[in-house]
């Protein structure tokens, strides 16, 4: 039982970021049908960013805020600079931009940062808590805390907010919001500012639990659209639930098989979904129109 | 029998009707117009019959055979080809190469030989051009054989589907709207092609908004309007109908029907 | 696209930089880097099948060249396998492993390939690094010599051939491809796969054929690396070599065969040149991929034929 809760908490502390990364991109998705494999880059920027400007003697919350902001920054750059010039290729050439972007974030970290795996200190001590023979780390509440607070946040804004409304008819049909007069280039612009600042929180609160390192965000990205697929593509809700389970499958996995092999549940659950869902848990099957 | 039949096709988007109960059938030589207001339902009946979309209910027989549900490249060794109403052109390709492809199935095909560029591919290549290049004349459109597909006007891409559909030597060629976005010139030549495939025995499914060339060309024509089947008859005895009058040509055409 | 003209053309000007080199650059080292460019040349030809030719995207592909290379260090060591035979056992072993893994994902869109072949080649790269007691771990393993028929396969020299002449075979057959009813089904389905499918293209079908070929050119890439260098790691099939690969037929220009070759050399032999070039290669290869996919979406190659092209009608 002590074990089953600690691979519980675990898991759902983990799938909780993956949650994150489906998230951010879903709302990309959504908003453009790009799929962006940079994604697990803002992961890690809010993770190293925050680790380095706390290095420098930045308090905490300030240093989270910094790395926020600079992840939206790049966010932006991303869509502006690679994505938006890049309009009219396709779908497949929009995919190798996005890796050519995460790769060239990553290079650019190792730069700046170094190659060495880094921690944050625990934002409320790490005195474990006991819960039925199980230990959990007050961290995990952090996280868990922080990412249902984003996803309900997200989820009133889109709902209750006029700009969400623009988002939801952007994603509905592009050609017909702009012609309401939507302005769809801030739309997108908007859909990666937000997709950053959701990867890079996530970042932040994992990283005292789970180290960081430049180059974490490739795997994070991986992760991240499984749990997507699983939930099925372009779903919100399947997003969050198919991270949350991801993560679950990863951490059972790990105790009671092999914690060498923890990676590959990822990709054993891509394939899995290919094979027997290709719609996902929660996704509606698309029609191409000729 | 006829050569291709649809049974009872329906089909709904979320919770959209977008085909309900649709029937028709189509014999050798023979053309038949499918015809009717945006949003009728007439690309999906094209889409659904050609196996691009999955009916929900009824059946599709090609040539005696139950078809429904078949992928495309299945239906296309069956004797199906189709163009697109928003074109779909191989654009990397030349124009004559867009024609070879089209001979996809009548190629024997040896990957080992292919890879090592034998003379049996060599002899294979060759008489595939042939056959593209005679399409090509048979469309008008051998001068521009060799050059890239994108540099080719639209109506001239019109024709190059066309080319390309029929180098599978289909038994039933379904167009969807041949002549939409050309000038007169262009839809007379189209008009004319229709006729002389027909001609040569294959069944033509096609549809049209150019009320001119349907009266002309078509042997049958099959009204549709929110989906379901509103008329079908020979051109005259729809154009006299007054249900298809209320609900379509009073709408939409009824002037060019006359004028015809 | 390549009629037989323009594919004599080419091969027999490869012929002539394969000649050329020795003559310019005699040096052991050269000959080694020189090999080199013609082992990356071969991985990536087999990819510009798979992205210039039928526009699909793999983004794991160094895990193939991993399985071609640990295969052929393998085989000796724990079955008392001929290298040759064991890289052939590797080549049908990655060809066996596309064909599964490529099977339920090439009927889908271009980002499940892309995000399926990524975990892929994180996976090979995986259990390459953990299995130590098979494949030695992180620290990599040796790979015993090669002699045929008491014949010790040795020196630089030696190895720039037998590349070199791999490269061209590997050249001559893409080229076959290109034109071949087959090939032009693949270019087909790049522009539209329903177009494709309505002439009777089975689309996942040649998708799936064209993966393991590239896969197959991967392999054989990967037993010639691991034969050439006589020690192999598991950077062969990491992440970053992928997108190396990747990054040598965008750069080179996608759907060029030759574009592949050049894109290749340049980026086996940038690093040797600029020592700097290791401590910035993700930053460049991410530089490059997306200056070339936005704004020379061309890339190398065809950029210049097309430049060469608007010089002489002029």
């Amino acid at each position: 039982m002590a074990e089953f809760l600690q691979l519980l908490f675990a898991g759902l502390t983990i799938g909780a970021v993956y949650a994150l990364v489906a998230l951010g991109f879903t709302l990309i998705f959504q908003a453009s049908e790009v799929i962006n494999f940079a994604q697990g880059e803002f992961v890690m920027l809010g993770g190293m960013v925050t680790v380095f400007a706390y290095k420098a003697g930045v308090p905490l919350p300030l240093a989270a805020l910094f790395a926020v902001a600079l992840a939206v920054v790049v966010g932006v750059a991303l869509q502006r600079l690679a994505i938006e010039p890049a309009k009219g290729a396709s779908v497949v050439a929009i995919i190798i931009v996005t890796i050519g972007a995460s790769i060239l974030i990553r290079g650019i970290a190792q730069i700046v940062f170094d190659k060495q795996f880094h921690a944050l200190p625990a934002f409320s001590g790490d005195e474990p808590i006991r819960l039925l023979g199980a230990a959990i780390l007050p961290q995990s509440l952090w996280v868990l805390f922080g990412a249902a607070v984003i996803v309900l946040g997200l989820r009133l804004f889109m709902e209750r907010t006029l700009f969400g409304a623009a988002v939801r008819a952007t994603a509905a049909n592009r050609l017909a919001a702009e012609l309401v007069g939507i302005d769809t280039r801030r739309v997108l612009a908007f859909a990666f500012a937000v997709s950053a600042a959701i990867g890079a929180i996530g970042g932040i609160l994992v990283t005292p639990i789970t180290l960081t390192s430049y180059a974490v965000g490739t795997l994070l990205a991986l992760k991240g659209f499984a749990a997507a697929m699983l939930g099925g593509i372009g779903s919100p809700v399947g997003a969050v639930l198919g991270g949350l389970l991801l993560g679950l499958l990863e951490s059972f996995a790990a105790g009671w098989i092999s914690s060498t092999y923890k990676d590959a549940v990822a990709f054993i659950v891509i394939l899995l979904v290919l094979f027997v869902l290709p719609q996902g848990l929660f996704g509606r099957r698309a029609i191409e129109r000729v | 029998m006829s050569l291709l039949s649809a049974h009872g096709i329906s089909i709904a988007f979320g919770g959209l009707r977008a085909l309900e109960d649709v029937s028709f059938s189509v014999d050798a030589g023979e053309v038949l117009a499918i015809i009717g207001p945006n949003g009728a339902g007439k690309t999906t009946l094209f889409n659904i019959v050609s196996g691009l979309y999955r009916a929900q209910s009824g059946r599709v027989m090609l040539a005696g055979r139950d078809v429904t549900g078949l992928p495309p490249h299945r239906l296309a060794a069956l004797g199906l080809a189709r163009t697109f109403q928003n074109l779909q052109i191989f654009f990397r390709m030349s124009v004559l190469e867009n024609v070879m492809v089209g001979r996809h199935l009548k190629e024997r095909r040896q990957l080992v030989a292919e890879l090592l560029g034998l003379p049996s591919v060599l002899r294979e290549n060759s008489a595939t051009r042939e056959a593209a290049r005679d399409l090509l004349a048979f469309v008008g459109l051998a001068e521009r054989a060799h050059e890239p597909a994108q540099s080719l006007p639209y109506g001239a891409l019109k024709r190059l589907e066309i080319a390309r559909a029929l180098a599978c030597e289909p038994k039933v060629l379904m167009l969807d709207e041949p002549a939409a976005g050309c000038n007169p010139v262009e839809t007379e030549e189209i008009d004319r092609l229709i006729v002389a495939i027909a001609r040569k025995g294959v069944a033509v499914v096609l549809v049209e908004h150019d009320m001119k060339l349907v009266m002309r060309i078509s042997d049958r024509v099959l009204v549709l309007d929110q989906g379901r089947v509103l008329a079908q008859g020979r051109p005259q005895e729809v154009r006299a109908d007054p249900r298809v009058i209320a609900a379509y040509l009073g709408r939409h055409g009824l002037a060019s029907a006359h004028a015809a | 696209m390549t009629g037989p003209r323009s594919k004599l053309i080419l091969l027999s000007s490869l012929l002539a930089v394969l000649v050329v080199v020795p003559l310019l650059f005699p040096s052991a080292f050269h000959l080694r880097v020189a090999a080199l460019v013609w082992i990356n040349a071969i991985a990536a030809l087999g990819l510009a099948l798979v992205m210039g030719l039928a526009g699909q995207v793999s983004l794991g592909h160094a895990g193939f060249m991993g399985i071609g290379a640990y295969a052929t260090a393998l085989g000796p060591r724990h079955f008392g396998l001929d290298p040759l035979l064991s890289m052939a056992l590797g080549v049908i072993g990655a060809a066996v492993l596309a064909l599964l893994v490529g099977r339920p994902i090439l009927r889908l869109k271009g980002h499940y390939l892309a995000v399926a072949t990524l975990g892929l080649g994180i996976l090979v790269h995986l259990v390459l690094v953990s299995e130590v007691a098979i494949t030695g771990g992180p620290d990599g393993i040796q790979v015993p010599r090669l002699v045929v028929a008491g014949w010790r396969v040795v020196g630089p020299e030696v190895w720039y051939w037998i590349t070199g002449v791999c490269l061209i075979l590997a050249t001559w057959i893409a080229l076959n491809l290109e034109d071949s009813s087959t090939g032009r089904a693949l270019r087909a389905l790049h522009d539209s796969e329903i177009a494709a499918s309505v002439v009777g293209v089975d689309v996942a079908r040649h998708k799936l054929l064209v993966f393991v070929l590239a896969a197959v050119y991967a392999a054989i890439a990967g037993g010639l690396l691991a034969l050439l260098n006589r020690f192999v790691t598991p950077d062969v099939a990491s992440f970053l070599r992928s997108i190396e690969l990747v990054t040598m037929v965008v750069i080179g220009g996608m759907g060029s065969m030759m574009g592949a070759i050049v894109g290749a050399a340049l980026l086996t032999v940038l690093p040797q040149a600029l020592t700097f070039f290791h401590e910035y290669e993700h930053a460049v290869l991410g530089l490059l991929i997306i200056l070339f996919m936005v704004f020379l979406r061309q890339g190398i190659v065809p950029g210049l034929l097309s430049l060469f092209a608007r010089w002489r009608s002029a």
